[in-house]
């Protein structure tokens, strides 16, 4: 660590990671649901444990990103943070925030935890991933400005490199993106027309710069490959990446309701759209393979690969199969949806967040590196998560295909109802919920590795010293 | 890649690419809400339609169920549920839900359950009507079938 200021990152590190636990613990009550219905009814029905998976991800993934942020920013602009004090602040605001959600999520129904918050002066709750009270959409405005205003002081200020400018746009667009969230008009398909507008041109737009610039600057760190040669890299990724997502954001108009130009449009960009997760895979393995120095961080470089190689697969393999207008007609809100949804979320953003937390939390603990056995057990855990993440995918994507076969590709009449096709798949659901028993032993060997006592603990000194080479 | 491929050349990709497909994005935005009103018969989106939706969102409808295709996969598809139990009547629909909402959660161990919500009629009435007017959008003839 050469800043001072860059310790602020720790606290939102291993607030995300609590986060993690928790979205991991409501997977498995989801899971269970899916096979015993009645499993936690009426205590916590399904919708509810959906919320609270699905915001605590996105959340998690926001305080990795903030993390992440605090951390690189004082070191690409070689100065320290403009306000580490700010950053605390913000760090308790948007912590408290979010546990009060997800408190009021589990204590009252939605409906009267809409009515307490006055959502009726503000309508913005009860749409997929958006269910947040709209005081809490508020706040995290509120934390996003001051966040940006901290880190873009810090990055006027200081050097300006290519890593930090990709970094801020897309952080940038990640605020102005959220702002659609409190557009919800009467009219259904302009409400859905514009949630896109949160929803995919985060995770395939803006996003898609946060990761790719994360991406760099571990890269960077670790293999000691010019700067140049990594900057080229990456424009060429996020220009690919907005080129092909912009207009590929069609591809969820096909069936709700928007003209029929969006069947083709969407069809042609969006099959583009696995370029840029395809680059980044050669990016990361050719940068590893042209290495100058043996970083002894050799679990970081293994979160970076894996990053890049699960989101090709979960993104670009698996945003593929479906995202062609004729196939998307049969699989549209599928399991087979569900099994693009995981793959990709968690290889392209969970990893990215776990790779700079690999490779910046040693250093904030004042090493340059865990010793051989914490990260022996690290690697481990990632190899578990991940080949428990493929399971569920695969599973998934078995249950979608039998569901289509079912349920969607008969004529009316011949084709089961929804759930009588559901019982027809449980055998699929089951194995799902044995893989994500398997992704948990995977995160609980994750979180043990930060415990391994460090015998051999390398002195700041050297820390500072290696890091400054790069 | 290539030596001849400067960064600055990607950079101008990068900047220009992202400018003109911002551009066409908001073009085609500007095309698709202008041609809406008529794919989703704005002129049927009445008072009861939009209460409908508030009912539908407050209560979090779509964490269990998916509305046109999108919303959460655990419970049957209702933008066309109107077709499916209603067969196409607004009378007998909306005796229908009234009678499948007073009905949750249904006693049978081990199914999937679905809450009681204490509506009012009124409000039932507008979910009715929500979902009435939602399985007319012209969706592309989304879904396949009847299950949806
Ligand atoms: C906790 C999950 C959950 C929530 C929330 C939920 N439902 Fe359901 N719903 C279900 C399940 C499960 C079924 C299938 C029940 C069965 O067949 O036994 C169902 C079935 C239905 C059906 C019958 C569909 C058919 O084709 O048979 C209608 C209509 C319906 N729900 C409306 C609603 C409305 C309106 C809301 C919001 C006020 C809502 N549901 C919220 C779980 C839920
Ligand atoms: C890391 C990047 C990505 C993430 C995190 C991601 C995530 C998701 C999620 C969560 C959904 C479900 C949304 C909902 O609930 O309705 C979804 C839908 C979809 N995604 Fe992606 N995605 C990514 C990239 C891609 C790419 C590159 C493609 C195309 C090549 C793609 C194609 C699709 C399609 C077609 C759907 C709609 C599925 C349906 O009709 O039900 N995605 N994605
Ligand atoms: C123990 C492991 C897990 C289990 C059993 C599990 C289970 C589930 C279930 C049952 C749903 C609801 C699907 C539906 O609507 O019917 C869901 C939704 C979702 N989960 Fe998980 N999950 C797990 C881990 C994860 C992880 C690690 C991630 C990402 C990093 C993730 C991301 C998501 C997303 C994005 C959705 C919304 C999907 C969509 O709308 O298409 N889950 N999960
Ligand atoms: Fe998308």
């Amino acid at each position: 660590m050469k800043y001072k200021s860059q310790a602020v990152a720790k606290p939102y590190f291993v607030f995300a990671l609590i986060l993690f636990v928790g979205q991991i613990v409501f997977g498995l009550i989801l899971g269970t649901q899916y096979v015993i219905g009645d499993f936690l009814f009426p205590a916590i029905p399904f919708n509810v444990a959906r919320m609270v998976h699905t915001n605590l991800l996105i959340v998690w993934l926001l305080f990795g990103f903030m993390g992440a942020t605090y951390y690189l920013v004082p070191e690409e602009s070689q100065r320290e943070l403009h306000s580490p004090l700010l950053a605390w602040v913000l760090f308790w605001v948007f912590a408290a925030a979010g546990t009060l959600t997800i408190i009021g999520y589990l204590a009252v129904p939605y409906a009267k935890l809409a009515e307490i918050t006055g959502n009726h002066l503000l309508p913005t709750m009860g749409r997929e991933f958006l269910e947040q009270p709209t005081i809490t959409k508020i706040g995290i405005v509120v934390v996003a400005l001051g966040f940006l205003y901290n880190v873009g002081l810090t990055v006027l200020k200081g050097r300006k490199t290519v890593v930090n400018i990709v970094l801020m746009t897309g952080l940038v667009g990640l605020a102005v993106f959220f702002l659609f969230a409190f557009y919800n008009p009467s009219a259904l398909t302009l409400d859905k027309y514009f949630w896109w507008w949160v929803v995919h041109l985060w995770v395939e737009g803006v996003w898609e710069l946060i990761l790719a610039s994360i991406l760099a600057f571990v890269l960077i760190k670790t293999t000691g490959v010019d700067r140049e040669v990594i900057e080229k890299w990456l424009y060429v990724i996020i220009a690919m990446a907005l080129i092909s997502g912009i207009i590929g954001t069609g591809h969820h108009y096909f069936y709700i309701g928007a003209p029929e130009y969006w069947l083709w449009l969407g069809s042609v960009f969006s099959a583009l759209e696995p370029l840029p997760f395809f680059m980044m895979m050669l990016f990361a393995i050719n940068m590893v393979r042209r290495r100058r120095r043996n970083h002894p961080n050799r679990a970081a470089t293994t979160w970076a690969i894996g990053c890049a190689v699960m989101a090709f697969l979960g993104a670009g393999v698996w945003g593929f199969l479906h995202t062609l207008a004729p196939v998307n007609y049969y699989t549209h809100g599928s399991q087979l949806t569900a099994a693009h949804g995981h793959l990709a979320f968690f290889g392209a953003y969970a990893m990215i967040v776990m790779a700079i937390i690999s490779y910046a939390m040693p250093l904030m603990r004042g090493r340059v590196a865990n010793n051989a056995q914490a990260q022996k057990l690290e690697i481990a855990s990632c190899w578990l998560m991940s080949i428990g993440m493929l399971l569920i995918t695969l599973f998934l994507t078995g249950a979608g295909v039998h569901q289509v076969m079912l349920q969607r590709w008969p004529e009316s009449g011949e084709a089961l109802a929804f759930m009588a096709t559901h019982d027809a798949l449980a055998g699929w659901f089951w194995a799902r919920l044995a893989a994500g028993g398997l992704f948990t032993l995977g995160l609980i060997a994750y979180l043990v590795s930060f415990f391994v006592p460090q015998r051999e603990v390398a002195p700041t000194e050297d820390a500072e010293a290696q890091t400054a080479a790069a | 890649m290539s030596e001849r491929f400067t960064k600055s050349m990607a950079r101008n990709i990068y900047y220009g690419g992202s400018a003109f497909f911002i551009l066409l994005f908001l073009g085609l935005t500007f095309d698709t809400v202008t041609a809406l009103p008529e794919r989703d018969n704005r002129d049927q989106l009445t008072e009861e339609v939009a209460r409908g939706k508030e009912v539908w969102e407050v209560n979090n409808c779509v964490g269990c169920h998916s509305l046109m295709g999108e919303g959460a996969y655990f419970a049957p598809e209702l933008a066309n549920v109107f077709d499916r139990r209603g067969g196409a009547d607004e009378a007998t629909f909306k005796t229908y839900l009234k009678g499948w909402m007073m009905a949750q959660p249904i006693p049978a161990p081990g199914r999937r359950k679905m809450p009681q919500f204490h509506l009012t009629d009124q409000e039932i009435n507008d979910l009715a009507e929500f979902l009435i007017w939602t399985s007319r959008i012209d969706d592309n003839n989304w879904p396949p079938n009847i299950e949806g």
